[in-house]
């Protein structure tokens, strides 16, 4: 059994959703619960699709493996098994998957007596995943607009579709959700190094043979106020990490979403509207779009 | 329900400015004084200020000034300081690098060595800003990791305006600075460069980049999960270990089968964000360096069909 040596206590009956004490049990330091069960079958079926996938497939190169969509011509129709339905049908086991996980975390918070913030937390990530593969196609009438399951070829799908809008950067919801992550790994490198820098200070400034004192939150308070004027504090911090790193799933969602259903032109030209408003004066651009000496 | 999540603060503690701790002996006094926004302070702290200005932060801050105004003037002059257009196109223009033929010296003014000037000054002003922040944690005696952290995004940034440039014997390779012109760079960098997802480095990059997100979303949440528990008062719990972080240990145990500490977390975190900018600031400089073609790279490796 792998017990931590605090666990035993906490190990106890109920918080289930569904099941009552049918599925309330551990396996090592797994708990199962209902969703625990449909989650090792979707992923299983997924999983094993996939390698059937593979097998009918033209490679056994990792990099290379590749389950496509159907072709466009299908719709939103179900497709043959060897022409996009097991695209399909694994979709619906990644869902059925991440949704069980979700509802697993739910009985998990339960049975601890702690918030759902991180299964609302993993919901968004789950939500834009479904936007790419689920409601977009929808939204453009054919699953052929999902993207391929394959470690190269999905980034062959975002290389393709980034260009089919000219340049995806100029998409503005992309450009929202790209400062939203670069903004999370910045608070994430921030608050890591604050913590690790209060626990771990190193020498002693008064005398360099002995170890510093570790610091306490007054400290970290200090710091930041010193360099920037401002602290937002151990809770605050966290608050501001989740609101960062959900909004980047969320835009990233929506700047997808947009592209096709909403916008199909290119991103590049979207743009125009702000240099037509009337309190502007219409002259020509001294730099054009893409007007840029590169590698001369 | 607002209260049970922690995601606002109800009650604030309406007490004495915190002036901050001792600072050693030879240090300039902080600012005095500090001013209290309740409104912020239902989400963080309420208190700002003081700060510590010293000679380090005004060197960052002046220099960093002088290039945001060369860039900025030279936006302007290029639309003959007309304000109606200066704002209409502003995301439009900007201020590009000197072309490859005058190599690594200064190119006249008006044709790059405006952008090689402004550079020096980001430069001088993002190093001096490191030193502050060295300065800081020293006088504090606290350890070296958030300078080490800003280290790795100083890499990517030299990289980009001095290291490739340098290796590749121009200017010509800098990013220029403008808003959309920095897109474009981006874009071509990829096409030129013979597609950059087959890019290892740049992978590695974007998976630090996505992983640092998801770091910091199961991280914020557990510990707002467990903030009835007090889970947020990190530092008492990484030495005296209270149910807070029992039952955040437990709830990723017995999801995923495997658990941080409160401190370990924080170790995570911090090598998933420093290591973004790490390996992308290598993935840059081998492109056009050591790699012309990523995707011919890739088809060599097995990673596309020939």
């Amino acid at each position: 059994m792998a017990l931590l040596s605090f666990e035993r206590k906490y190990r106890v009956r109920g918080g289930t959703l569904i099941g009552g004490d049918l599925f309330d049990f551990w396996v090592g330091p797994f708990y199962v619960g209902f969703f625990g069960i449909t989650t090792v079958f979707f992923s299983i079926l997924g999983t094993g699709l996939i390698l059937y996938g593979a097998a009918l497939g033209p490679t056994w190169n990792i990099w290379q493996i590749s389950i496509d969509p159907p072709p466009l011509e299908y719709g939103l129709a179900l497709a043959p098994m060897q022409d996009g339905g097991l695209w399909q049908i694994i979709t619906i086991c990644a869902i059925g998957a991440f949704g069980s996980w979700i509802l697993r975390e739910v009985e998990i918070c339960r049975k601890l007596g702690i918030g759902y913030h991180v299964p609302i937390a993993f919901a968004t990530a789950v939500f834009a995943y479904v936007t790419l593969v689920v409601f977009r196609p929808l939204l453009l009438g054919a699953w052929g607009h999902g993207f391929p399951y394959g470690i190269f070829t999905h980034l062959d799908w975002v290389y393709a579709v980034g260009y089919q809008y000219g340049n995806f950067h100029y998409n503005p919801a992309h450009m929202i959700a790209i400062t939203f992550f670069f903004t999370t790994t910045l608070a994430l490198a921030l608050h890591g190094g604050l913590i690790l820098s209060a626990v771990n200070p190193g020498r002693s400034l008064g005398d360099s043979s002995k170890q510093a004192e570790v610091k306490a939150p007054e400290y970290e308070d200090t710091f930041f106020r010193d360099i920037i004027g401002y602290s937002v504090g151990t809770l605050g911090i966290h608050r501001l990490g989740l609101f960062l790193a959900l909004n980047a799933g969320f835009w990233s969602a929506v700047c997808i979403v947009i592209s096709g259903p909403l916008w199909d032109d290119s991103w590049i030209v979207w743009w125009d509207w702000w240099l037509e408003l009337p309190f502007f004066r219409q002259e020509d651009l001294v730099r054009e779009v893409g007007d840029i000496q590169f590698g001369l | 329900m607002a209260t049970y999540y922690n995601l606002v603060t109800v009650v604030q503690v309406d007490g004495p400015i915190e002036e901050g701790m001792d600072l050693p002996l030879g240090d300039n006094d902080r600012t005095s004084g500090a001013t209290v926004s309740r409104l912020v302070g239902r989400f963080g702290n309420a208190q700002f200020g003081p700060i510590y200005i010293g000679f380090t932060a005004i060197v960052a801050l002046a220099s960093g000034i002088i290039a945001f105004m060369i860039i900025g003037l030279n936006f302007w002059a290029q639309v003959g300081w007309d304000p109606n257009q200066f704002v209409r196109q502003l995301f439009w223009l900007s201020l590009e690098p000197p072309n490859a033929e005058f190599g690594m010296g200064l190119a006249p003014l008006d044709r790059g060595g405006w952008h090689t000037i402004a550079g020096f000054f980001l430069t001088v002003s993002v190093l001096t800003w490191w030193l502050h922040l060295f300065r800081r944690a020293r006088a504090l005696e606290l350890g070296m990791h958030v300078p080490i952290a800003f280290g790795a995004a100083i890499w990517l940034f030299l990289v980009l305006g001095f290291i490739r440039p340098l290796m590749l014997g121009s200017w010509s390779e800098a990013v220029p600075y403008g808003v959309f012109s920095h897109l474009d760079w981006t874009n071509l960098f990829s096409l030129t460069y013979g597609n950059l997802f087959y890019n290892p480095f740049h992978a590695l990059s974007i998976v630090f980049l996505y992983g640092s997100a998801l770091l910091f979303a199961m991280h914020g949440a557990t510990i707002l999960a467990v903030g009835r528990y007090g889970g947020e008062r990190e530092i008492e719990q990484i030495y005296d270990r209270g149910t807070a972080s029992e039952r955040a240990a437990l709830f990723w145990r017995w999801t995923m089968g495997f658990n941080a500490s409160m401190e370990s977390v924080h170790r995570w975190a911090w090598w998933f964000a420093v290591l973004c900018p790490i390996t992308g600031g290598i993935g840059i400089l081998l492109t056009g360096t050591v790699v012309d073609d990523w995707f011919a790279w890739g088809v060599k490796h097995g990673l596309a069909p020939e």
